[in-house]
């Protein structure tokens, strides 16, 4: 089977999904269920695709199949930023302040600290991208203590506002929120297009990139930075979500079996919009809301992963 | 031409090639011989802007190498490093393919796939250019990857060790190739080598480094003798005659 009748395979399977999700028990007051529907389906295939995405590119950058951008503390510092709002200021503050401002101080945290990690690193030579990791999980680490270590001080009702956050969910996805986070992520996917046709050749590795004539360090440091703010919009924007990045990946990868980051990547979105609103559906319809998204997903994903393993160590 | 001067690059705070200056022939193979840690792959790594240099100057067709385009420079020089262990699952044909990236940004042409063919061709790969590079052997793996740098159509080919871990077949067969892309395509040869009989037998001009300097530099029949052997790795090499040849008996 070619790469594009596999695509095009995964994309109709996500619209029947989407279809069932949105069409699905709609009974007689659809006029009130279809538009927050939409609103959920939107919010999932967004932030399913930045993750699909960010995770693929920075695979290819770091040269590693199993890592996450999440490995360089952004989940953790997003929580910390969370939790310290409602350490310092109480919950009450909390929905008082504009959603606005809080989407946007903890965007622009993240983006900072993961410039700082980039810049700091980068700017010394013979650094090479392991070593931003370490401190990344070092860093990762830290947030989360921090984090616990106010949780554990809270009143437990405000830890029940925290508690909310460290979830991922589409259920409550502000509509100006979402406008900001698409303008956001078109402008760095814009961005992003014109460094795409190193991807290839950057899978290959920094030795085989630098002598096809990449400008490696620079061509990093731009993409990891369109990483960045992917994940801080999707985080910010629906909560912790980046394992399932792993997931997806993978799967693009296993199913796919190709080199090509073009296909790669959609490929890697559309099975990621496939486990999302696939999740979501089952969650809202069969759980009925009794568990969350990520259980489902990391269950499936790991019961995945056992199998790849068992199956590579008999090969 | 390739032109070093004055070159030092330090790793943390010791330096591993000292004040080396250099010019390398065009047209020609040149060997970098010397103990391990002589700094004979660094030479070739900051020849080939994998790493940057400290101090020193280095010319590629008397262009500063700082002042060269990556990917004009990409379509002058190839490096091929020791290990070529890849992530991604390819076929030699695709591994290959890669090499035109400087010219068409993977977007390959007509004239890009002829550049591939003629590749497969002159490394005899014909029949394993669908083959996976993780079923191949270790010299048929290193033939492909020589393939590629081939296809990268550069006047400079810099090969950092290209025989280790090869049986003496395949050695050989490397180095003819090697002396092929010189003889007949009219291209230059930068090679890093540990085994100094193949390096008689096939280089023509011969570098030698000893603690990041260095100390003999001539074309391949004045260097294998057994004074400078001395000097450049501390034992008597015996050196016999064979067939017009130098073979370096160092076993002993």
């Amino acid at each position: 089977m070619r790469s594009r009748t596999k695509l095009i395979i995964l994309f109709v399977i996500a619209l029947i999904l989407i279809g069932l999700f949105l069409l699905t028990d709609l009974s007689f007051n659809w006029d009130y269920v279809l538009p927050r529907r939409t609103m959920k389906i939107l919010a999932i295939i967004l932030t399913g695709c930045a993750i699909a995405f960010s995770t693929v590119v920075f695979q290819t950058i770091t040269n590693n199949r199993i890592l996450t951008p999440s490995i360089i503390g952004l989940d953790s510092l997003y929580l910390l930023i969370q939790t310290f709002i409602i350490f310092a200021f109480g919950s009450a503050h909390m929905t008082l302040m504009n959603q606005h401002v809080n989407f946007i101080i903890s965007v622009i945290l993240m983006v900072i600290f993961a410039l700082l990690l980039y810049h700091f690193l980068f700017k010394r030579e013979g650094q090479n991208i392991y070593f931003l990791l370490l401190i990344g999980i070092i860093f990762g680490t830290f947030f989360n203590s921090l984090a616990e270590f106010m949780q554990v001080l809270i009143d437990p009702n405000e830890f029940q506002v925290v508690q909310d956050r460290m979830f991922a969910s589409f259920n409550n996805v502000n509509t100006d929120l979402f406008n900001i986070s698409l303008i956001l992520m078109v402008l760095a996917a814009l961005y992003f297009l014109r460094f795409a046709k190193y991807l290839d050749v950057m899978a290959l590795g920094k030795d085989h990139a630098i002598n096809l004539g990449v400008n490696y360090d620079s061509v990093v440091k731009q993409m990891l930075v369109v990483v960045a703010i992917m994940i801080s919009v999707a985080t910010v924007l629906v909560g912790p979500i980046t394992f399932l990045g792993l997931l997806v990946a993978n799967v693009a990868y296993q199913f796919l079996k190709t080199y090509r980051h073009r296909d790669l990547i959609l490929g890697a979105m559309l099975i990621s919009v496939i486990a999302l609103v696939g999740g979501q559906f089952i969650v809202e319809r069969v759980f009925t809301f009794t568990t969350t998204i990520s259980v489902i997903i990391n269950f499936i994903g790991g019961v995945y992963f056992i199998y790849l393993l068992l199956r590579e160590s008999r090969a | 031409m390739i032109k070093i001067k004055n070159l030092t690059k330090k790793f943390g705070e010791k330096p591993v090639v000292k004040d080396v200056s250099v010019h390398i022939q065009k047209g020609k193979i040149t060997s970098f011989i010397g103990p391990n840690g002589a700094g004979k792959s660094t030479l070739l790594s900051a020849v080939s802007r994998l790493i940057k240099h400290d101090i020193g100057e280095i010319f590629i067709e008397d262009k500063e190498i700082k002042k060269w385009k990556n990917n004009d420079l990409s379509k002058k020089i190839a490096i091929l490093r020791q290990s070529n262990f890849l992530n991604v699952r390819l076929t030699v044909r695709e591994l290959i393919s890669f090499g035109r990236f400087p010219y068409s940004q993977g977007r390959l042409t007509e004239e890009d796939w002829q550049h591939v063919e003629e590749a497969i061709e002159f490394m005899d790969l014909h029949d394993l250019q669908d083959s996976f590079l993780d079923e191949l052997s270790g010299g048929q793996r290193q033939r492909a990857f020589i393939a590629m740098v081939i296809a990268q159509d550069t006047e400079y080919i810099l090969l950092d060790e290209p025989l280790n871990n090869l049986d003496m077949k395949h050695a050989v067969q490397i180095m003819k190739i090697l002396r092929r892309l010189v003889d007949e395509l009219g291209k230059t040869v930068i090679i890093v080598l540990h085994d100094i009989n193949f390096a008689s037998f096939y280089s023509d001009y011969i570098v030698a480094l000893k603690d990041g300097k260095i100390i003999k530099q001539g074309p391949t029949d004045e260097i294998i003798d057994q004074v400078n052997l001395k000097e450049i790795y501390d034992m008597d090499i015996p050196i016999r005659t064979i067939d017009q040849c130098k073979v370096c008996v160092y076993f002993a």
